[in-house]
């Protein structure tokens, strides 16, 4: 086992600040060779290590691996690279300028389970991403592995694992109903590992540097590092890694500091939570700090918003768009968020009535649990928090004309790619 | 023997049949979508909970039933 990276930056090392992607040579300088693990000792180092997946539902990956080794025969590894989180972009980061990481992750990965053939999933407009991996794919040799990069629709449920194979499928990129899971029956009914980016990117560094250099950084319960996008009231958005345990205060100050006051924090992106930035600042990044305010680093997603902005009228937007952005199959998910959304907008035009929150709340906890993917659920959890946290915003609007600036928050930054089926105020 | 009663939300319609047959286990919501309240069918609704799944016009309200 060679010896790793002793601090930060461990993912992001020898990045090109050019926006260059790295050279095979430039990776394998930095990194060695690549080790060939046996599939056994890849996903006993993997679980060793505490990883678990950075796609959002933060599932622990060696039991991801296993669930697929298991099955063995025909397995498919897809590298999901939709990232079709609009405030996210350390996906995109890794493909397009650290490809050989991912893919070092991706030959791990797909040893582990006996898979022969590699799917880099990758949203179409994110044309510089695709000109990379190809690059980097056509100077490996990764003996009988054929990867291919395939690109496909960006809507924001587009990005979900059961969307990505119904999509592979030859269907249109929606979610399913499950039982079946993708790795029980995926692409072509195979066994279908379906893996971010950045999972791939942190298997590639455990299998050279093994598990204890993994927890060097980071909590008991949360080893090793992350990468968090970090934009809104900040002097540098952008990507960062860091440790678990870090301090909010700390990860602020890794995008060059709040440029005001701060308000509030979304953490975890549209499927996440808003919180105070009083509580926020008591928080350190690690899921046992985020979950006593009832949130989660989904995929590595932090907003900060400063106190000239109207969150309210920030959520207002972001709900409206989580709503159009629904794959429009499930009827809770349709009508519900639909129903929400103006509601919410109402509340932000101080036009809502008394019981409009209310009912917003009452919606919400109907709607969780009642689509085929978590959409609904992510959507729910959002608007509650705002609702929560936005309380003051919501009785200032009822009196007086909101006057504060926009704070942009990113909702259609990429066009969605629905296949409607049922549209919301047709019915009933 | 337990059985439980789920829905696939991709293909019901909100026929709302199932809230018909067995209130004392769905509910409709604003839209006239079920909302199952408690998944476990008791013993006594087992009769109703196959005639409810048994009427549903898209086949999307599914009773597992455990057989041992």
């Amino acid at each position: 086992m060679s010896v790793g990276p002793a601090a930060l930056p461990r993912l992001l090392a020898g990045l090109q600040p050019n926006g260059a992607a790295m050279t095979l040579a430039d990776h394998e300088r930095i990194h060695g060779p690549l080790p060939r693990p046996s599939p056994e000792e890849l996903i006993e180092v993997v679980e060793r290590s505490g990883l678990r997946g950075r796609g959002g539902a933060d599932f622990p990956t060696a039991r991801k691996l296993q669930s697929v080794a298991q099955r063995r025969r025909g397995a498919v590894l897809i590298v999901n690279g939709s990232e079709t989180e609009p405030a996210s972009a350390k996906d995109r980061l890794l493909l397009s300028r650290l490809p050989h990481l991912v893919l070092d992750g991706a030959v791990l990965a797909a040893s582990a389970i006996g898979a022969r053939e590699v799917f880099v999933k990758v949203g179409q407009s994110a044309s510089g991403t695709v000109r990379a991996l190809e690059g980097a794919v056509g100077v490996r040799a990764d003996g009988k592995l054929k990867v291919q990069v395939v690109t496909g629709p960006e809507g924001y449920v587009a990005g979900e694992e059961r969307a990505v194979v119904h999509y592979f499928n030859g269907g249109a990129p929606l979610p399913t109903f499950a039982p079946p899971l993708p790795f029980e029956r995926g692409y072509r009914g195979r066994p279908t590992l379906v893996q971010n980016p950045e999972t791939l990117a942190q298997i590639a560094l455990v299998a050279r540097y093994g598990d204890r250099w993994y927890r060097e950084l980071g909590t008991d319960t949360d080893p090793g590092s992350a990468l968090v996008t970090i934009s809104g009231a900040v002097a540098a958005p952008g990507v960062y890694e860091l440790a678990f345990g870090t301090p909010m205060i700390d990860l602020l100050a890794a995008a060059g500091g709040s440029t005001e006051p701060l308000r509030a924090l979304l953490v975890g992106g549209y499927f996440g939570t808003w919180v105070d930035s009083e509580s926020a600042f008591r928080l350190r990044l690690a899921r046992e700090d985020l979950r006593s305010v009832g949130c989660s680093l989904g995929s590595g997603v932090l907003i900060a918003l400063g106190q000239s902005s109207c969150g309210l009228h920030e959520s207002a937007r972001v709900i409206g768009y989580l709503a159009d952005q629904s794959a429009g199959q499930c009827g809770p998910c349709v009508f519900g968020l639909r129903a929400i959304a103006d509601a919410v907008g109402a509340l932000a035009a101080g036009v809502g009535g008394e019981r409009e929150g209310e009912r917003v709340l009452r919606w919400a906890a109907e709607i969780r649990g009642r689509g085929a993917c978590h959409h609904p659920d992510g959507a729910a959890r959002f608007v509650e928090s705002a609702l929560s946290v936005f309380a003051p915003e919501i009785e200032a609007h009822r009196h007086s004309r909101c006057t504060a600036r926009p704070a942009g928050l990113p909702v259609a930054a990429r066009a969605g790619a629905r296949g409607h089926r049922l549209a919301a105020g047709t019915r009933r | 023997m337990s059985a439980r009663l789920r829905v696939n939300p991709i293909t019901c319609e909100g026929h709302g049949l199932c809230a018909e047959l067995l209130p004392e286990l769905i509910r409709l919501d604003d839209w006239g979508y079920p909302i199952i309240d408690q998944a476990e069918v008791p013993p006594e609704l087992l009769g109703l909970a196959r005639k409810a799944a048994d009427a549903c016009p898209t086949l999307a309200l599914l009773l597992d039933e455990d057989r041992r």
